[in-house]
């Protein structure tokens, strides 16, 4: 990378300038490196955006514009001909071909057809053909029919709703529960929890893949549901740590004007932590959403209940080659968590860090 | 763990009172308990009983296409794991290869991009906070299969890009095979990798947020430059945020799976170095139903993450710094 001009901050490099004037060219040229960073970094979303908007005919054909486009063509005398890029004394013409020959042409300028044929020497087979810009929205509306987008969206929303609400209920209980009550052993109880964020899934699996396969859930959404009421380690480490920094005097508070347990979870613990459960919530959502591996084994041979990621990587065996369609399917599967994201990036963007640094 | 005292109105409790604070102490256990049962109810089915059994499983031959086949064979998957399936050690040697390339990459691209957003001279760090961010939201499946496109040797806009701004020979055939060269696969995938930078990044904000400015201020006082600072004050103080990306992103390692498994199903093209020992795992698994011996290897991935947890650990009083320590 560029990082090359990161600037020696106040050191003796640009001597000459008043401070004001150094301070200003350090802004310039950091943005400046900052955004051709990002340029590189988001140039594939641009690509795909590009991509999923060309014609068949462009994504197999060398030497077409990287832009949406298709090959110009002009309609004579009932026929449709293509039009090529003719140099003719030193200026470039669009005209369009009617009469192939080996070493001489015949051409139409699309804007005077008037003038008849016009007699060209050369061959035609090293012009260039003419692009005009045209973009085919109808790939979205492809993609949308063949892969069956209305039925994988779905299923997406039901798994990533359904188990959102297991998994951030039973977390929230149990993090309450180790943030307010003294049981003993509760510190090995948390290490525990603890352990199972890094355990690796896949020495579990097997022996859970069995077991659901024996009692007929294999096919079903039901393995990769029901865990999920059950409270896994990261959520519930998340949550515990909002709710230790919540007052305790607030519970007794609420205790001593006779509120029970559950009671004080629900209307003390809950409301002070809005933030951190929209954290867990969004955090839960996302990864149902692109959740993969899960719906990839459990649900094999049940095309109908496929959530969009399964779908997408089947459609993507299906259509190689055909990029734009590919680009099209990949960019629709995205819209949703972008949307999400982009309205609720300060709570996701909070959740993530705190996470990361109180460890 | 810090100990929670136990509820502060037995601590207000005045001696003589015992049987009181007895009894509430039976109520915090009752429903304290209560409240811990999902998980305490979730950790024995999911997590206790399935891993004590996949450890029996890879002391049996069961293939779920033939589950009446199935025998005990004692230690012969481990036999077969640890000394004649070469696939075991070629997976595992290119998952550790592949961490070797990708975890510094992954870890330095994160710093980068947050030494850039705690920049003082950049402007619009919002914005830009938001746009780095934005591709990790992108399912994983979409996020390969864009990569996929934007990476083809002919029509991909990088080597396009390559070859007209920089002018070297990257389009086609002889040029930068991203997806299909053994030499370049490694990078590819790392890169496809990259899009998910948001959460390293964000975390690695928030450790350099914290790092005192006085520091910074005091080592100016004495003349270090730029990147002096950087190796000798921010690098040091952000230390545990490094070591967290580092153990997660090497256990995440161990399971590496959908890149290479979108990409090209799992087959180990170019050449094996796909063949990660999350993809022969899930081969034998779940392709070829052989749940004896993915048992074994799941193991192996565990005692490999194990030891490897360990190893980090370990190495963290040398060279991870915890402020208050000392």
């Amino acid at each position: 990378m560029a990082s090359v001009t990161i600037p020696k901050s106040r050191s003796s490099s640009t001597q000459r300038l008043s401070p004001k004037a150094r301070q200003r060219l350090n802004a310039v040229s950091m943005t400046v490196l900052t955004a051709v960073v990002l340029f590189i970094f988001l140039l594939p979303m641009g690509y795909g955006i590009v991509t999923s908007l060309k014609t068949d005919t462009q994504v197999s054909t060398a030497g077409a514009p990287w832009y949406p486009a298709s090959p110009v063509t002009f309609e004579y005398e009932g026929r449709a001909y293509d039009v090529f890029e003719v140099p003719v004394d030193g200026r470039i013409e669009e005209w369009a071909l009617i009469n192939r020959g080996r070493e001489s042409s015949e051409f139409i300028d699309p804007d005077n057809p008037a003038a008849g044929l016009i007699p060209w020497e050369g061959r035609w087979r090293t012009l260039e053909q003419a692009w005009q810009w045209d973009p085919v929205w109808s790939n979205f509306r492809d993609a949308w029919t063949t892969i069956n987008f209305p039925r994988l969206l779905g299923n997406t929303v039901f798994y990533a709703v359904v188990s959102t609400i297991g998994a951030v209920s039973s977390a929230a209980l149990v993090a309450y529960g180790f943030a307010r009550y003294s049981i003993p052993g509760k510190g090995t109880l948390f290490l525990v929890v603890m352990a199972t964020i890094i355990l690796p899934p896949a020495v579990t699996l097997v022996p859970t893949y069995a077991f659901f396969n024996r009692i007929g859930w294999v096919g079903t959404w039901w393995p990769l549901i029901v865990p999920q009421f059950f409270a896994n380690g990261y959520n519930i480490f998340l949550l515990r740590q909002f709710f230790l920094g919540i007052p305790r005097a607030l519970d007794e508070a609420a205790m001593i004007d006779g509120a029970g347990h559950f009671r004080v979870f629900w209307s003390v613990i809950l409301p002070q932590a809005r933030a951190a459960l929209l954290a867990v919530t969004l955090f839960h959502f996302f990864f149902a959403w692109n959740d993969f591996f899960g719906p990839l084994i459990y649900l094999a041979g049940n095309p109908t209940l496929y959530p969009i990621t399964v779908g997408l990587n089947g459609f993507n065996g299906l259509y190689e080659g055909q990029d734009n369609l590919i680009q099209a399917a990949s960019l629709t599967a995205a819209v949703i968590p972008l949307i999400v994201f982009f309205f609720a990036q300060k709570t996701f963007i909070q959740g993530v860090v705190i996470t990361g640094v109180e460890k | 763990m810090e100990a929670i005292t136990p509820d502060a109105i037995t601590e207000g409790t005045q001696v003589g009172k015992k049987e009181k604070r007895g009894r509430i102490e039976k109520e915090q256990i009752k429903w304290g308990l209560i409240f811990l049962s999902p998980w305490l109810i979730g950790i024995v089915i999911f997590y206790l009983l399935p891993f004590i059994a996949s450890f029996g499983f890879s002391l049996v031959s069961f293939n779920l296409a033939v589950p009446e086949a199935t025998e005990f064979v004692g230690f012969d998957n481990w036999q077969r794991a640890l000394f004649s399936d070469p696939n075991v050690y070629e997976s595992f040697g290119v998952t550790f290869l592949f961490a070797a390339i990708s975890l510094p990459i992954g870890m330095i691209f994160a710093l980068m991009l947050a030494l850039l957003m705690n920049s003082k001279s950049v402007r619009g760090k919002a914005f830009f906070r938001t746009m780095f961010f934005m591709p990790t939201m992108v399912p994983l499946v979409a996020t390969v299969l864009i990569w996929g496109g934007v990476l083809n040797e002919q029509t991909g806009w990088y080597n396009i890009l390559l070859q007209n701004v920089f002018g070297i020979e990257a389009v086609g055939v002889s040029g930068l095979r991203w997806l299909a060269d053994p030499k370049l696969i490694y990078f590819t995938l790392t890169f496809i990798g990259l899009w998910g930078v948001g959460n390293t990044m964000m975390i690695t904000l928030a450790g350099l947020q914290g790092v005192p400015t006085e520091m910074y201020e005091a080592a100016e006082i004495d003349g270090a430059g730029y990147w002096r600072q950087l190796i000798s004050i921010t690098v040091p103080m952000i230390s545990p945020v490094l070591f967290y990306n580092i153990v997660l992103g090497a256990i995440g390692l161990m399971q590496y799976f959908l890149v290479p498994f979108v990409l090209n199903g799992g087959n180990g093209f170019p050449d094996g170095t796909t063949n990660y020992v999350g993809i022969y795992f899930y081969n034998q698994a779940f392709k070829f139903f052989n749940m004896g011996y993915g048992a074994t290897i799941a193991w192996l991935i565990f005692i490999v993450s194990l030891v490897l947890t360990v190893v980090l650990f370990g190495s963290a009083r040398y060279w991870v710094y915890y402020a208050g320590e000392e």
